[in-house]
């Protein structure tokens, strides 16, 4: 028993752990795709290849100096952050990263490869996210500046828009896989089909929810703020929208949680539609090679799209949500509960 | 343990409700109200009803109370400044708080009487086995309350075809 424990207390801190690093992997990959994009070198003075870069930016976070705007609410100023970073990492506890495993052989019973195995595992991500808004809405309310108001009040405007199209587009896997857990969605999506009875196609939700796989991508973007729907911090308008008034580690947990909220919306993407850790030529113990690559693959398609995509207008965004996503996410899942209902998938 | 969690989410739940009223910046009830459902939450995990709490977070805490939040900063409601010598006559003053205090003192009494006269409380369905998964939950909603639950969404969207008319600008 203990063993179990102690090694499920290491899964956790792991995970912990490498949601950090991810953080920190994604600056750099930010930084240099960016490069990449704009034909320069991006970052490459600090460590190999510009490697050590993301511990210079920490570092110079951290001596900076923390300022409060005059009139800003102390509680909810230094609360909001926190509630944001909290609820980030909150939500990665319950995404599992590959098949339950025994640690090649230490332990009796193989332990599961994630921070927490709930069986409504997807409404768990669902109501943890939707409590990050409130660090991003306090963030805009508390600082006492118009610009992080406008930020704030956008911000909650567009996620409550965009939650639906999202939640609606996890429904029509949800009665694919006939189950709420994370851990059994992926394990119903391990085999292939064969096309024409030859060509392997894996049984990836991808293939028979293309619509439901693009709604939920495009509604994650817009959950996690990111370009091109990044209206709460557009630079242009609003300064740095929310975060204007942030500084030092403040400024640095929202940085952070923006991170890990893409990281979370990948790896629950690659678990919903892109099959988890199953994928063909390696053994099943390796499975989590196969998650981390479709998750950075995933991450890299954000980044791509931020330098590649400019931002819509406001306007645009919410009569594309309301008047567009939301109805085709609203119909994919009625088509999917016919198909279900009279073929019996 | 379970006691345990339970005497510390009864007292968080029951705490922040309290503060709600008790607070000048609606902001600050806003945000306890939030609390508030948190708690209410985690005491249906302690219940085994993981599906119940996850959607009391999702539907409450998580899209009505931002609803609030969002009318509280776009009006920017002030904070209500307590007028000279409120404390003094908080319950004595004004005729209307003491017709309040009337009234909540017969409330106390009534609650008693109810609470003293029912033995055990008689629960539409109380004799079946408590609907804690997915499956039975829908079973119940959809097939055995179908036309409980339908009535009810009906309700709701008769109340807000209501709210729209009534905020609606006569416009020509």
């Amino acid at each position: 028993m203990t063993t179990e424990l102690i090694a499920q207390l290491g899964v956790i801190g792991f995970t912990f752990f490498m949601l950090l690093n991810s953080a920190a992997v994604l600056v750099y990959m930010e930084r240099k795709v960016a490069a990449f994009i704009q034909q320069r070198y991006g970052p490459y003075l600090v460590g190999p290849q510009g490697l050590l870069q993301p511990i210079a930016d920490i570092v110079k976070l951290m001596f900076k100096e923390e300022l409060r705007p005059k009139g800003a609410d102390k509680l909810l100023f230094y609360a909001a952050p926190i509630l944001s970073a909290t609820a980030a990492f909150a939500a990665f506890a319950v995404v599992p990263f590959g098949a339950d495993t025994t640690l090649f052989g230490l332990l009796d019973e193989p332990i599961r490869l994630a921070a927490a195995d709930v069986n409504v595992g997807l409404l768990v991500i669902f109501a943890i996210t939707s409590m990050g808004v409130y660090g991003i809405v306090l963030a805009g309310w508390s600082s006492n500046s118009k610009y992080s108001l406008l930020g704030g009040l956008r911000s909650a405007a567009q996620m409550v828009s965009y939650e639906i199209s999202y939640g609606l587009s996890f429904a029509a896997v949800i009665m694919l896989a006939g189950s709420l857990s994370l851990r059994e969605i992926v394990d119903a999506q391990a085999g292939y089909w064969h096309l024409f009875g030859v060509i392997p196609i894996p049984q990836w939700y991808i293939f028979i929810q293309p619509l439901g796989f693009f709604i939920f991508l495009t509604a994650g973007v817009a959950e996690t703020n990111r370009s091109p729907f990044d209206f709460p911090e557009a630079e242009q308008e609003l300064v740095a929208g929310y975060h204007t008034e942030y500084s030092s580690m403040s400024f640095a947990l929202f940085f952070l949680a923006e991170y890990v909220n893409m990281v979370t919306v990948s790896a629950v993407a690659v678990d919903l539609f892109l099959g988890g850790w199953h994928g063909p030529f390696l053994p099943e113990w390796l499975g989590w090679v196969w998650f981390l690559v479709k998750v950075f693959a995933l991450l890299f398609f954000y980044i791509w799209m931020r330098w590649t995509l400019p931002r819509y207008r406001y306007d645009q965004l919410m009569e594309f949500g309301w008047k567009w996503l939301l109805p085709a996410a609203v119909l994919n899942l009625l088509v999917s509960a016919f198909v279900v209902a009279y073929y019996g998938w | 343990m379970d006691a345990f969690l339970f005497w510390v989410l009864a007292a968080g739940a029951v705490s922040a409700s309290l503060l709600v009223i008790g607070q000048r910046n609606p902001m600050y009830s806003v945000l306890l109200l939030i609390v508030s459902f948190g708690a209410l939450s985690g005491l249906y995990v302690l219940l085994g009803a993981p599906f119940v709490a996850a959607i009391q977070i999702i539907i409450y805490a998580g899209a009505i109370m931002v609803l609030f939040l969002f009318v509280v900063m776009l009006l920017n409601v002030p904070t209500e400044d307590p007028p000279a010598g409120y404390h003094a006559r908080l319950l004595g003053g004004a005729g209307p708080r003491r017709f309040g205090a009337v009234l909540s003192a017969v409330l106390v009494v009534e609650l008693f009487w109810v609470f003293s006269r029912m033995s055990s409380p008689a629960l539409p369905g109380g004799d079946e086995a408590p609907a804690t998964t997915v499956h039975t939950i829908g079973v119940r909603l959809f097939r055995d309350y179908a036309f409980a639950f339908e009535a009810t969404s009906v309700l709701i969207l008769v109340a807000m075809v209501g709210a729209i008319i009534l905020a609606r600008k006569e416009s020509h």
